[in-house]
């Protein structure tokens, strides 16, 4: 037997298994729900490096072990003023809290919410007022012809998540923390969590999630994050994932977007030993914003793969993407980023940027912008570029004096930190800044 | 002597450039060095500095008797050397105060001195800041990000003035300013103008001679310097060009 059908027995088991757990608490539906998504799941198969989205991500180190689902953490050493301590930006006054893929009611805060927003684990409101808002959107999924794969196993799996509804006219000014911790344990374990965050016409929310390890030791995020953005609605996101280097995160964020509405996200991957995120996001109409930033670090061994995928459906929207990539040692960065304008999307204005800066000489990068445009009146323009250091800009902070060492981290530093002047939340722009000045600035 | 030249040749991707400077600069003086388009003015000052896109194919330079062509750019800077940049580069992302920080506690840090921490670095530049007249938003901005071209030359001449060379080489400081502006870079020079500290004004133009009076004009051609004499030869070259000097160079 390949490796690879290895961890796909080992997944087919790992399903039976929780799913005979989860038969007495979960309702019909969602068992039904569960089983189809597993289905698809098996019909599309592991991708391998002769599919055309993951060409240059090989999955090979991840089927090469088997990760059966977390069970629930007991008696975790760190508390949330621990947390609050250490990850100031992405821990405040709300937050969703999940270990090992699962929710945990203790570290995370829930209580006085202002008017106008939901928020609760995915469990609690597949039991509470908007049950019904939750199966819809999860029900959605299968309706869908261009499921994820790992979309679909986390359908299947997921253990957990975060259920976000914003009011209709609901202004919410303090930020939505998500917190994903994975502790590893020692063992391999794979976390399936799924958040949804749905906002209502009119409303205002920013978000953060925030990917970590809490000590060393291999596991296998699996996340998915959806984001449903409805009239004139606007949401804010930032994704920091800075887990050790051994696991294995593959996310997939979906953004649906209504009429002038906007969506800013910006996601920073600083972790991991293989990374591959799927991000779409569908314009539905006239007048959207849509802004997908990133910041990623590959250095070691480490795989940043990320597939971005616009689809401007709809006349007078704009995207912007700027993807800013910092490449070390062996790494190697993956940037795919298609842009689909349909024929009755006129005045189409899209921006795509990807620049990746390679410190060594084995260090990689593939850049594919991808533009299908059918429209005739559109803007769309697209920048790729990969390069060492900035010569002349080396030579003039040494000429003043500064050692060449320190002219590498600082400009270093600079490329990276661009990408971080986009966070608006404060807190989590210091923190980012501080985490790249350690990793580049002053070493 | 605080800077011998010795037979210096450079080339650039095969082409020879500098063709054998030679130059002695004792310290307290102004030396001036104007020449035509392509004469080797800039590519001097670059090789002095150390710009590695240069290939020294012959001769010596001496900095206070040590020698300056074996040493990395940023150890010419601890030595004394500093070089006012023509173009000066933008470096987005690193901001003008860290930056002059950095460089002025990088060339303490190899004289032995004591860093100076962020307070006392603000005290320090703040006078300097406003003798240049520096916009005030100066210092959150970004190294020469956005700046004009005599900003840019201004900035040069703050961080000339927070480093305190001995050996201050303009590059063309002078290209690109109006009268005000260039009074405020010769104030600026004539500030630093001591005993111990010399200075190398390349310019295209005399003007800027009227305010730093120099002590030596040399006229570089060709990679060579075929002529020195005082202020009065910088005059002559605006009013009459260069071709009595060919003609000179001909008939010797």
């Amino acid at each position: 037997m390949s490796q690879k059908t290895d961890f796909i027995t080992s997944i087919k088991e790992d399903f039976a298994a929780v799913s005979q757990a989860r038969a007495a608490v979960e309702p019909d539906w969602l068992k039904g729900l569960r089983e189809t998504a597993f289905a698809r799941f098996e019909s599309m198969g592991i991708p391998t490096t002769k599919h055309e989205d993951w060409k240059y991500f090989s999955l090979k180190k991840l089927t090469k072990k088997t990760f059966p689902s977390a069970t629930q953490t007991q008696g975790l050493s760190i508390s949330s003023s621990d947390l609050s301590a250490k990850y100031p930006g992405s821990f405040g006054k709300y937050n969703v809290v999940f270990v090992d893929g699962h929710f945990d009611a203790d570290l995370s805060s829930l209580e006085g919410l202002p008017k106008g927003i939901t928020a609760s684990s995915l469990q609690d409101a597949l039991q509470g007022e908007q049950a019904d808002a939750v199966k819809t959107e999860l029900m959605k999924q299968l309706d869908r012809n261009d499921l994820h794969v790992f979309s679909a196993l986390n359908l299947a799996m997921f253990s957990g998540g975060a259920w976000v509804s914003v009011a209709k006219n609901a202004v919410v000014e303090e930020p939505i923390h998500m917190v994903y911790l994975s502790t590893a344990k020692g063992e391999e374990q794979a976390h399936h969590t799924r958040s949804l965050i749905v906002a209502e016409a009119n409303s205002q929310a920013s978000f953060t999630e925030h990917f970590v390890s809490l000590e060393g030791g291999s596991a296998w995020t699996n996340a998915v994050t959806e984001f449903v953005v409805a009239e004139n609605a606007h949401i804010d996101h930032v994704k920091v994932q800075e887990e050790n280097q051994e696991t294995f995160h593959i996310s997939n964020m979906q953004v649906e977007q209504a009429r002038s509405s906007t969506f800013a996200s910006c996601a920073f991957s600083l972790g991991g030993l293989l990374v591959r995120n799927d991000i779409g996001a569908a314009l539905l109409g006239e007048g959207i914003e849509c802004t997908l930033n990133g910041f990623f670090s590959a250095d070691g061994e480490q795989v940043v793969d990320n597939h971005t995928f616009i689809d401007h459906a709809f006349p007078h929207c704009n995207s912007y993407e700027t993807y800013k990539g910092v490449l070390d040692g062996k790494g190697s960065g993956v940037f795919n980023g298609k842009i689909l304008v349909r024929q009755d999307a006129q005045k189409t204005d899209a921006k795509q940027n990807n620049q990746a800066l390679l410190l060594s000489d084995d260090a990689q990068m593939s850049s594919k912008p991808q533009l299908e445009i059918f429209a005739d009146d559109v803007k769309c323009t697209h920048g790729a570029t990969s390069g060492f250091l900035n010569k002349e800009a080396m030579f003039y902070l040494q000429a003043r004096g500064i050692p060449k060492s320190e002219a590498r981290g600082l400009l270093t530093f600079a490329f990276a930190n661009d990408v971080v002047g986009g966070v608006k939340h404060e807190a989590l722009r210091e923190y980012l800044e501080n985490f790249l000045i350690l990793r580049f600035r002053d070493q | 002597m605080l800077l011998e030249v010795k037979d210096l040749h450079a080339s650039i991707d095969g082409k020879e450039i500098l063709r054998g400077i030679n130059l002695e600069i004792r310290p307290g003086e102004v030396h001036a060095i104007m020449g035509q388009n392509g004469s080797g003015k800039s590519t001097l000052s670059q090789v002095l500095a150390g710009r590695d896109i240069y290939e020294v194919t012959k001769g010596q330079v001496l900095l206070n008797g040590e020698d300056l062509l074996e040493m990395e750019p940023e150890e010419r800077a601890h030595a004394g050397l500093f070089l006012a940049f023509q173009y000066p580069v933008e470096i987005p992302g690193v901001g003008n105060s860290y930056f002059l920080r950095a460089a002025l506690n990088a060339n303490r840090k190899a004289r032995g001195e004591e860093e100076l921490d962020g307070v006392s670095f603000l005290k320090l530049i703040r006078s300097k800041i406003e003798l240049l007249k520096m916009d005030k938003s100066f210092l959150k901005r970004s190294l020469n990000e956005g700046f004009s071209g005599g900003e840019k030359k201004r900035n040069e001449m703050l961080q000339m003035a927070v480093l305190e060379p001995k050996l201050a080489i303009l590059d063309e400081t002078d290209s690109g300013l109006d009268i005000d502006a260039l009074k405020i870079v010769a104030n600026s020079v004539n500030a630093l103008r001591n005993t111990e500290r010399s200075f190398v004004v390349i310019t295209h133009y005399q003007r800027l001679l009227n305010h730093i009076v120099p002590d030596y004009t040399h006229v570089v051609a060709d990679g060579r310097i075929v002529k020195t004499g005082g202020k009065e030869l910088a005059l002559r070259l605006e009013e009459e060009g260069y071709d009595w000097l060919k003609q000179e160079a001909a008939s010797a």
